[in-house]
């Protein structure tokens, strides 16, 4: 990349966000100031900065990529996240969870649960929650973030990236972060957003339309069949006899992978050998893009793809972890985003949360849906013979999380590169320090003021609250370098599920049903947590290959439950199909078989009225 | 439709553009709508809370 251009634009970008920082900054200096000052905001600069907080990152980069593999079914996460995380989430819960915040006081979404219930250990446990797993979010951010600094500055530098990117948002966090931060945000979702439609317009141009796009796409699996059947002819005699013409690239492309595994020819070295020889008289073979990308393709349909234009086979693999992990996990669990609810308290007026779904749903349909559409047709651009004729996946060499990265830094001129590249990384230092944040309330004030009822004087909560952060910061970095690569949306899906099952049953009855109460809620997210952790640890594969986190270590083998029971293979879904239904269950339940909360506090979250003395 | 011979695929992405449609008609709708009132005690001891816990952190 051209250094000349790259200090001229970030030498501007950062001026403009300084410039912006102090002026948010100059016009929010008290309480009231902040009260205020929400009223003259426009609603297209709220929501772009609750938009840039949604998506960040690993949205665009995590997901994007995901999409180059699972193909265009992905989009239906779209419609999931803009449905439940705007629609649902700003008219039916956000009003909802502004005003009962208001009434009691509530100023961390713990703290929500924890009054409505009237539960110390409620609010406890919930921020125990947030601080241990969030981590593993922010590592998915974190990921993010550094593949896309390696893609375009560091290539092969992976781990520098993280460190350098560490040391950012330790600085950040540390001098407190920006106050104002609402201009700086929305100016990075502006340049997103511009960027996400030039690259919409770069990917759709590139093939000639979007219909034209769309057909290209679908075709797609046959050419790369038919242009490594082109090969046939190289490579007939290295084939057994008895596998026919029709089969013999496939045989031959197997042959190569296991002989990578092992390369003395495994337990079958009189089969392969005659492989290797054709490789060691054609070494150029290994490499040929034809046969690399047939690899490929093989690889997915053996998990039940059935193109990029196809959802999966129904009951595959690939099936699952599409529809129960990326949409179902990530689509739902955004309501029990304990970050993202927290919003809705610091919103000034209902009038601001309507004018923000208008906003706020165009700008997730352009952001996530671009991100997924440009991560399928990245296909078609690197598939390209003046681009290395290779597939996406390919390209960025099996890991995921480097497609988008790449794409951007290949399709788009270089000055706008760097741009996205800065607003990119930028939101992703917004997105973590608000990660980071929620974790510093969660455990000093959730945890240890309030859950153990522990260090009323605020010197000590403060200490508790950095030393948190500082932990959560390290956990966060550990995490980025011991997840295994292309994780990002796997991680995200992950804590997403987690965070529907613990909250949403007590989240949703707690704003909508008076009789929901103390042991109802308390049960839920018990019930929840630990329904989601179960099965995270034991049942569920993630990415429907690597083994469950605990299951292998402690019992020895990938899963407890390998074959599928009633019909559904249950090692390949996500937590959230099974833990939330759990959840509800126990919320309703628990709430009916026990003693109504008392009538004056109930009327005073609902109703505003004001609770009796000495409660 | 749209290219694309999987109707599910085809429906994702028509859902796609009819949930931002249904954003953007609920949002021109109710611009004005929605309560506003003037900052209460409630709001202003809320706002002093959380400037307290910003500032410890």
């Amino acid at each position: 990349m051209n250094v000349f251009v790259l200090a001229i634009v970030a030498v501007i970008y950062v001026t403009a966000i300084g410039y912006l920082g102090y002026l948010g900054y100059r016009r929010t200096h008290t309480s009231a100031d902040y009260l205020v000052a929400g009223r003259q905001t426009h609603p297209f600069v709220m929501a772009l900065s609750y938009g840039a907080a949604f998506i960040s990152t690993s949205a665009i980069v995590g997901f994007g990529g995901a999409a180059a593999m699972y193909g265009m079914g992905i989009l239906w996460l779209v419609f999931l996240n803009i449905l439940m995380g705007i629609f649902v989430a700003f008219v039916v819960l956000g009003a909802r969870t502004r005003r009962m915040g208001r009434r009691l006081q509530a100023q961390t979404f713990p703290e929500l649960l924890g009054r409505r219930f009237q539960s110390r250990f409620l609010q406890g446990a919930s921020a125990l929650i947030i601080v241990v797993f969030m981590p593993l979010y922010a590592a998915a951010v974190l990921i993010g973030a550094a593949r896309y600094l390696e893609a375009t500055l560091m290539p092969g530098y992976f781990e520098v990236a993280v460190i350098l990117f560490s040391l950012v948002i330790a600085v950040y966090v540390v001098v407190g972060g920006l106050k104002g931060v609402m201009y700086t945000d929305a100016l990075q979702g502006s340049i997103m957003f511009i960027g996400m439609v030039i690259m919409l317009f770069y990917a759709y141009g590139h093939c000639g339309g979007v219909l034209e796009a769309h057909r290209q796409l679908e075709a797609l699996p046959d050419e790369v069949r038919a242009e490594a059947a082109l090969l046939l002819p190289r490579i007939r005699d290295a084939v057994p006899a008895e596998v026919d013409d029709a089969e013999a690239v496939d045989w031959f492309i197997a042959a190569m992978g296991r002989l990578e595994s092992a390369p003395e020819g495994g337990d079958d070295p009189d089969e392969l050998a005659p492989v290797a020889a054709k490789l060691a008289a054609q070494p150029e073979l290994a490499d040929a893009p034809a046969l690399i990308n047939r690899a490929v393709t093989m690889q997915f349909e053996r998990d039940g793809w059935r193109g990029w234009a196809r959802m999966p086979a129904p009951g595959s693999n690939q099936f699952y972890v599409l529809v129960t992990s990326i949409i179902l996990g990530v689509g739902i669990g955004v309501i029990g985003q304990p970050q993202l609810a927290v919003r809705f308290m610091t919103v000034r007026s209902t009038r601001e949360l309507n004018r923000a779904v208008l906003v706020g749903g165009v700008f997730i349909l352009v952001m996530t849906a671009v991100a997924y559409i440009v991560g399928n047709l990245s296909n078609l651009w690197f598939v390209d013979e003046t681009r290395g004729g290779l597939l996406s996946l390919a390209k960025a060499d099996r890991n995921i999380d480097s497609i988008i990265p790449l794409f951007v830094k290949d399709a788009l001129p270089s000055w706008f590169g760097v741009l996205f590249m800065l607003a990119l990384l930028s939101a992703a230092v917004s997105t973590l320090s608000s990660q980071f944040h929620t974790i510093g309330a969660a455990i000093g004030r959730d945890f240890f003021e309030h859950g153990l009822g522990a260090g009323d004087g605020r010197r000590h909560t403060v200490l508790v609250t950095r030393v948190g952060i500082i932990v959560a910061i390290l956990a966060t970095v550990v995490l980025a370098f011991q997840l295994p690569a292309g994780i990002v949306a796997t991680a995200t899906a992950m804590f997403f599920g987690l965070c529907a099952a613990a909250f949403i049953p007590a989240y949703i009855g707690g704003l909508y049903w008076r009789r929901m109460n103390r042991a109802g809620a308390l049960a839920s997210v018990l019930t929840g947590f630990g329904a989601s952790f179960l099965w995270i640890m034991f049942v569920q594969m993630p990415k429907g290959r690597l083994p469950a986190l605990m299951a292998n270590g402690l019992l020895g083998r990938p899963t407890v439950l390998p074959d599928p029971v009633l019909g559904i293979q249950w090692c390949w879904t996500e937590s959230i199909v099974v833990a939330l239904p759990v959840s509800a269950f126990a919320a309703v339940v628990v709430s009916l078989l026990t003693r109504p909360d008392p009538k004056d506090h109930i009327a005073h979250c609902f109703d505003g009225a004001a609770p009796r003395k000495g409660r | 439709m749209l290219g694309f011979s999987d109707p599910w695929i085809a429906a994702g992405y028509l859902l796609c553009l009819l949930a931002t449609a249904l954003c953007v008609v609920y949002g021109a709708i109710n611009w004005n709508n929605g309560d506003e009132p003037p900052p209460t005690d409630e709001d202003a001891k809320w706002a002093e809370e959380k400037e307290r816990i910003d500032d410890s952190l």
